[in-house]
């Protein structure tokens, strides 16, 4: 991010077929950054590189399931190759299966702890490791308000995000010694495949609009935003609400 | 990636720069932990048909141990000691143990390693591949004097045993051969007496380069260590004014206290700076300083403060304190600039006794005209040793710390080569842990060419496929 005006930004996208991601990648692209997308849909994929063949930047996709830890230290080595080096990597890959109020299905937890929490460690820790190194560069890591506090819904959605805060947080403080950043995004409601199917959403913004604010929190180094700001105070309230109260909450 | 029976090391992949931080590149990290996983990363790189680049600890100023084309083959994990006598002062470690790590060990028993450089964490293969000098050179040599044997690992996958019997053209051209000819991955090497952990240090200040000169000489005969610190930017009949430390090691029973002395605890640097600043973070306190003005006040704060040590007497100060001065303040380097490309480069020039006076105030001289001054300027003595392709000569050298930056970038590479057309009419030499702007005319001037040719012979021999290349290798001796 630190990078001079003249060269273009060099940015893995990670998790950029649909929604937020792909939202993302349209936007460093028009920026005129050298993107690469990866995602595991590879139609998606193509058509997101046809989308965005006229803009500025340069996006080259990448099939990839970040399921999949062991191929990440290779296929990252081969899109620093490409890419001449990197900049930024957003990991914004994320599931958010519904789960049933009575619902405790082990293996559907534990596959949304992969995606979410797994995949991102296993970008990032690699990441980091270079950025380190280079003693500039910056994550992004798309967390969520879900994991400001133990709720009902999903449990282990709120977990996995709750767990990614924490680790960006342990990240983006080892590397503020080098001089390079991480930055956590908890958006609120945003409109993309994921929430398709939530009931009662409000203060819903596009992916577009949250990918434009996350550029933004991301280049002024913000350590922890919400997207938009507002859902801060929302975190904010949640937090105060004693657990004698909380549980008997229905949200 | 399981090659079969080869044993595969951790790899990462990791921006490697030289420790100036003025060059470097992104590649894939080979960290091996013993011998079997070294060749394995020789066998597969041979295999895969790309280059690898030996690095120690990285503290070689320029690009000695960077690779902007291939892999590099970090050898800091193979750090264990093999052996120590502690009746002889024999230490056989694996390449990879740092000076610190060695004088950690054999402290204790009142042994220090003969030449350290003025930053601990240089590993011994690095500090033999690129034969480093301390500031007792005029006395004990380069470091490659005190090596007794060592193993090196061939680009074949061989492990070739050489000392000064067995194998001594090996011996002789792979200690200060950059890692050129293999990777080193054993050594045994001898170290020096010492009676206490602390030395006597003296601080004597002088008014230009001729006194400082001429300091060093009446010391030399009496003293273990002497630097010289100079100021680069006055001019005139104050050119190369500075102060000389004396360092001078206690003898039996003059330290009644050496067992506490020779507790490696007792020797740690504070961490703090007057109790309360944290040296961590002192260098962002530096880099307000950092440029012209700020160092010029700065050079001119410490002659004055050298002139009151210079005053004063002698006084004691543990080894770690006196050698590793470069450690005091954690990342001071960053004050230059934390972003990569952008740092110092080091430009250290080799000069015989003769001709060494003149042409140093002519370095400086010009330095001052050319807007480029050095902000930290170290002299030294230095004698010579057999070494194939060794810096060390019968005199003096001087180390200048520019700053590099994208503005002053190409404007100092232009001064250092019209420095180097100096040093190289004045019969000087060069030496590549400093080097970042040699290029392969002025090597060919400087080192022997019967020299030359043999270990470009032995290259062709062990190296045929040019397996063991660094950005250093490719800017002085392309193929």
């Amino acid at each position: 991010m630190s990078q001079s005006d003249k060269k273009p930004l060099r940015a893995v996208v990670v998790g950029a077929s649909s929604g937020i991601g792909a939202a993302l990648v349209r936007q460093l692209s028009a920026e005129g950054a050298h993107v690469a997308a990866l995602a595991r849909r590879v139609e998606e994929l193509e058509s997101l590189r046809d989308e965005t063949a006229d803009s500025p930047g340069e996006v080259s996709v990448y099939v990839h399931d970040v399921c999949d830890v062991d191929a990440v230290p290779a296929l990252l080595e081969e899109l620093i190759t490409e890419l001449g080096g990197l900049d930024l990597l957003i990991y914004a890959a994320g599931v958010m299966p519904s789960v049933g109020r009575d619902e405790y299905d082990t293996k559907k937890d534990l596959a949304m702890l992969e995606i979410n929490l797994g995949g991102c460690v296993a970008w990032c820790n690699p990441v980091a490791n270079l950025f380190t190194t280079q003693r500039n560069g910056t994550i992004v890591g798309i967390s969520s308000i879900a994991g400001a506090r133990g709720r009902k819904g999903n449990p282990m959605y709120g977990t996995t995000k709750a767990a990614m805060d924490h680790y960006l947080e342990a990240l983006r403080n080892r590397l503020g010694d080098y001089g390079a950043h991480v930055c956590t995004i908890k958006p609120g409601f945003v409109a993309t495949p994921m929430t398709a199917d939530v009931p009662g959403m409000f203060w819903v913004i596009s992916a577009e609009t949250a990918a434009i604010r996350i550029m933004r929190a991301a280049r002024c180094r913000v350590n922890s935003r919400y997207v938009p700001m507002r859902w801060g105070l929302v975190a904010f309230v949640l937090r105060l609400i004693p657990s004698f109260i909380f549980k008997r909450l229905n949200f | 990636m399981q090659d079969g029976a080869i044993a595969q090391p951790r790899r990462d992949w990791e921006y490697v720069e030289g420790w100036g931080m003025s060059s470097g590149s992104a590649a894939r990290v080979l960290r091996p932990r013993c011998t079997e996983e070294l060749i394995g990363a020789i066998q597969s790189a041979r295999r895969d048909g790309v280059t690898l680049a030996p690095r120690g600890a990285g503290c070689s100023y320029g690009d000695a141990s960077s690779q902007s084309d291939g892999r590099v083959l970090d050898l800091t994990r193979m750090n264990k000691i093999l052996s120590f006598d502690a009746e002889t002062g024999v230490l056989e470690a694996e390449a990879g143990l740092t000076i610190e790590g060695a004088w950690k060990h054999t402290l204790p028993s009142g042994w220090w390693p003969y030449v350290v450089s003025g930053t601990m964490y240089p590993t011994i293969g690095g500090a033999a591949a690129m034969n480093i000098h301390g500031k007792n050179n005029f006395r004990v040599g380069t470091f490659g004097d005190h090596v007794r044997e060592f193993d090196l690992v061939l680009s074949s996958g061989e492990v070739r045993t050489a000392n000064r019997e067995q194998n001594s053209d090996l011996f002789h051209a792979a200690i200060g051969g950059f890692g050129s000819l293999g990777v080193f991955s054993r050594i045994v090497m001898d170290t020096k007496r010492v009676h206490s952990g602390l030395m006597e240090v003296r601080g004597v200040s002088t008014h230009d380069l001729a006194e400082m000169m001429a300091v060093f000489e009446a010391e030399k005969a009496a003293a273990d260590y002497l630097v010289g610190w100079i100021d680069a930017f006055p001019g005139g009949d104050r050119s190369g004014r500075g102060l000389v430390h004396v360092g001078r090691n206690l003898g039996p029973g003059e330290d009644a206290a050496s067992s506490d002395s020779l507790d490696p605890a007792t020797q740690s640097l504070p961490a703090n700076i007057l109790g309360v600043i944290p040296k961590s973070e002192m260098w962002r306190g530096l880099r307000l300083f950092n440029h012209d003005l700020g160092m010029r006040l700065v050079n001119a704060v410490k002659y004055q403060s050298g002139r009151l040590e210079g005053m004063g007497d002698a006084y004691l100060q543990s080894h770690a304190a006196f050698h590793f001065l470069l450690d005091f303040v954690p990342n001071w380097k960053w004050a230059y600039g934390r972003k990569d490309r952008r740092g110092l480069i080091q430009y250290q020039v080799f000069l015989p006794d003769e001709t060494a006076h003149d042409t140093l105030l002519e370095l400086l001289e010009r330095c001052r005209a050319s807007h480029h001054v050095s902000y930290l300027g170290v002299l030294k003595r230095h004698r010579p040793d057999p070494f194939w392709l060794t810096h060390s000569l019968d005199g003096w050298s001087l180390a200048l710390d520019f700053k590099v930056d994208d503005a002053r970038r190409s404007s100092l590479l232009e001064h250092c080569h019209e420095l180097t057309e100096l040093v190289l009419a004045a019969g000087g030499k060069f030496y590549f842990a400093k080097d970042s702007v040699l290029r392969p005319e002025d090597a060919t001037r400087f080192l022997p060419s019967d020299r030359m040719a043999a270990f470009s012979a032995l290259k062709r021999e062990l190296d045929p496929e040019g397996l063991f290349t660094t950005d250093l290798m490719r800017r002085v001796f392309p193929a």
